[in-house]
């Protein structure tokens, strides 16, 4: 692309907001029942966390990769590549984060100590919360109609908020143990790179919930960055 | 049943007069269904009229599998051709808008109304001609109009492939596009070293850089214009509604701003039509309603631009 400085973040919106939130509209009418099922889910996931047996982590690492596995082929292929040309791309970053979380329950991730670094669980939990509870209610309290609703599982958004909150319960760097670090690690940068992108989105439809994710996520990444800190310091101490 | 176009007269403009009597009878000055359309303009290198109002598609057709967009979308181009419009504008890069007018064309039956404009928007020339096929199939019709390079992406690679496509009958008019002020100077080296029927660029009340060296160069050339973003995607149009139409704007009918900023386009001497993009056949009726009537001459001109310049 030529004279790339020249373009604004709007040049590159090609569909208006009224035809992206009709695309949720439309999505959750044909998938329907669905939510019910991604309700239940999401409370699971929620309890899981909250309680935190062992058993669970890697069970809910793994809901995780089946929902972004769900969301790359359902929402991002079949219905939201109709009307924008990134789509696939989204697709093909959605699978392969599906197939990192997948890893990383295959390798045997576990949970944090919920003693260790309270702040980090804290935030780690509510994150979870807001997505499984508090997201598919935001667009209602925005006056939006409630078969618009984004719900966990379901929309990008949503789930892609969900496993930043667990990836913060989780042990990171060595949270899958010796054979899972690398796949623990990995599995960041794409729901963060997502909740950029979707915040972008909304900011050129001058939604007012735009900046939302994009703090979150910066939140979820400050919150891990900090717990590392911590960590490295603590175990400099303890040698 | 000639309905002579009401324009101030320029000698330019009455040699247009003349074109409508004789050109067919779809832009003779009525509609199908009887009613007058607006006004219209020669393409100088062939000297077929077209409205000077046209319909873009860029967001606006862009909605995917929506069937209540889509019937939208359709009652938006029933309302166009009603009015006599003729040119839809479109491209590979619009998402869902090349089907959309596809599937559009062929519940009204509008194939042979439409004056169908696309382009081709690949970097490999190579693979310009499959993408032309692909257009095509998704619009639903014989042939495409006019074919412009969008953005001049690979214009050395593409034109080839447009000439020879104009050369053999499969197209009957080669363009480029540019959008935004973007690629002037080289628009212009393409404008003089290549025999272009049509540019297509960014002019409306407030971004006016063509008017120092792309306008005139279309008028030398005999290079028809087609006026991208005309209301900067709504933009432009938000902002002045703000403010209320001075009493002037009566002087040329226009009981709108849109009207007021289509005019003041379409009016130049070198610019062909302008394509608005809309949802809205209310829209559509306005902006059609400002193909016809008094066109502001030059002092009208200069009072809106000094006028919008000062808001």
């Amino acid at each position: 692309m030529t004279e790339w400085w020249t373009y604004r973040l709007s040049d590159f919106l090609m569909f208006s907001a009224r035809t992206y939130r009709r695309l949720f509209e439309l999505y959750n009418a044909e998938v329907w029942p669905a939510h019910l099922a991604a309700a239940v889910l999401g409370v699971v996931l929620l309890a899981a966390a909250w309680r935190r047996h062992p058993p669970f982590a890697a069970a809910t690492v793994g809901v995780l990769a089946v929902a972004w596995l769900w969301v790359a082929w359902a929402f991002h292929l079949q219905r939201y590549a109709t009307i924008n040309t990134a789509a696939p791309w989204f697709a093909a970053a959605f699978g392969l984060e599906a197939a990192l979380l997948g890893g990383c329950a295959l390798a045997g991730v576990r949970w944090r100590e919920s003693t260790a670094h309270g702040a980090r669980g804290r935030i780690g939990l509510g994150l979870l919360a807001f997505a499984v509870l508090g997201l598919p209610l935001l667009g209602a309290t925005l006056g939006r109609p409630w078969t618009q609703a984004e719900v966990v599982g379901i929309a990008p958004d949503p789930t892609a908020l969900a496993t930043l909150g667990a990836l913060l319960l989780l042990r990171d760097g060595d949270a899958a143990g010796s054979r899972g670090t690398w796949v623990g690690r990995l599995a960041w940068p794409l729901p963060i790179l997502w909740c950029l992108i979707s915040g972008a989105t909304l900011w050129t439809m001058d939604a007012p919930e735009a900046p939302l994710l994009p703090l979150l996520a910066g939140l979820a990444l400050v919150a891990a960055r900090r717990s590392l800190s911590i960590e490295r310091s603590s175990a400099r101490s303890a040698g | 049943m000639l309905q002579l176009v009401l324009i101030r007269s320029t000698r330019r403009e009455i040699l247009q007069g003349l074109v409508v009597g004789c050109a067919a009878p779809w832009s003779t000055g009525v509609s199908a269904q009887g009613r007058p359309v607006g006004g219209v303009n020669a393409i100088p290198s062939s000297g077929e009229t077209l409205p000077r109002v046209g319909l873009g598609t860029w967001i606006t057709f862009n909605v995917g599998n929506d069937r209540v967009a889509r019937d939208a979308c359709a009652d938006v181009m029933k309302a166009f051709f009603d009015l006599g419009g003729r040119l839809i504008d479109s491209s590979p890069m619009y998402g869902s808008s090349q089907p959309v007018v596809g599937d559009g064309l062929r519940r009204l039956g509008a194939a042979a109304k439409v004056f169908a404009a696309d382009k081709v928007w690949v970097s490999s020339g190579a693979r310009g001609a499959a993408q032309i096929e692909e257009s095509r199939r998704h619009w639903n019709i014989e042939r495409f109009d006019l074919l412009q390079v969008h953005n001049l992406l690979a214009w050395e690679e593409h034109l080839p492939t447009l000439f020879a496509m104009k050369q053999s009958g499969r197209l009957r008019y080669v363009g480029v596009t540019t959008s935004e002020g973007r690629r002037h100077r080289e628009i212009e080296q393409v404008m003089r070293t290549q025999p272009l029927d049509f540019v297509q660029v960014t002019y409306n009340l407030l971004d006016r850089e063509v008017e120092q060296r792309i306008l005139p160069l279309a008028r030398e050339r005999n290079i028809a214009v087609i006026v991208n973003r005309p209301f900067r995607e709504g933009a432009l149009l938000r902002d002045l509604q703000r403010h209320r139409l001075p009493a002037w704007a009566a002087e040329i009918e226009c009981s709108t701003w849109a009207q007021v900023g289509l005019k003041f386009i379409v009016s130049h001497p070198a610019v062909t039509c302008a394509i608005p993009a809309t949802t809205s056949v209310a829209h559509v009726r306005e902006n059609m309603a400002a193909a016809g009537g008094p066109m502001p001459d030059a002092a009208m001109r200069q009072r809106i631009i000094a006028y919008v310049d000062a808001l």
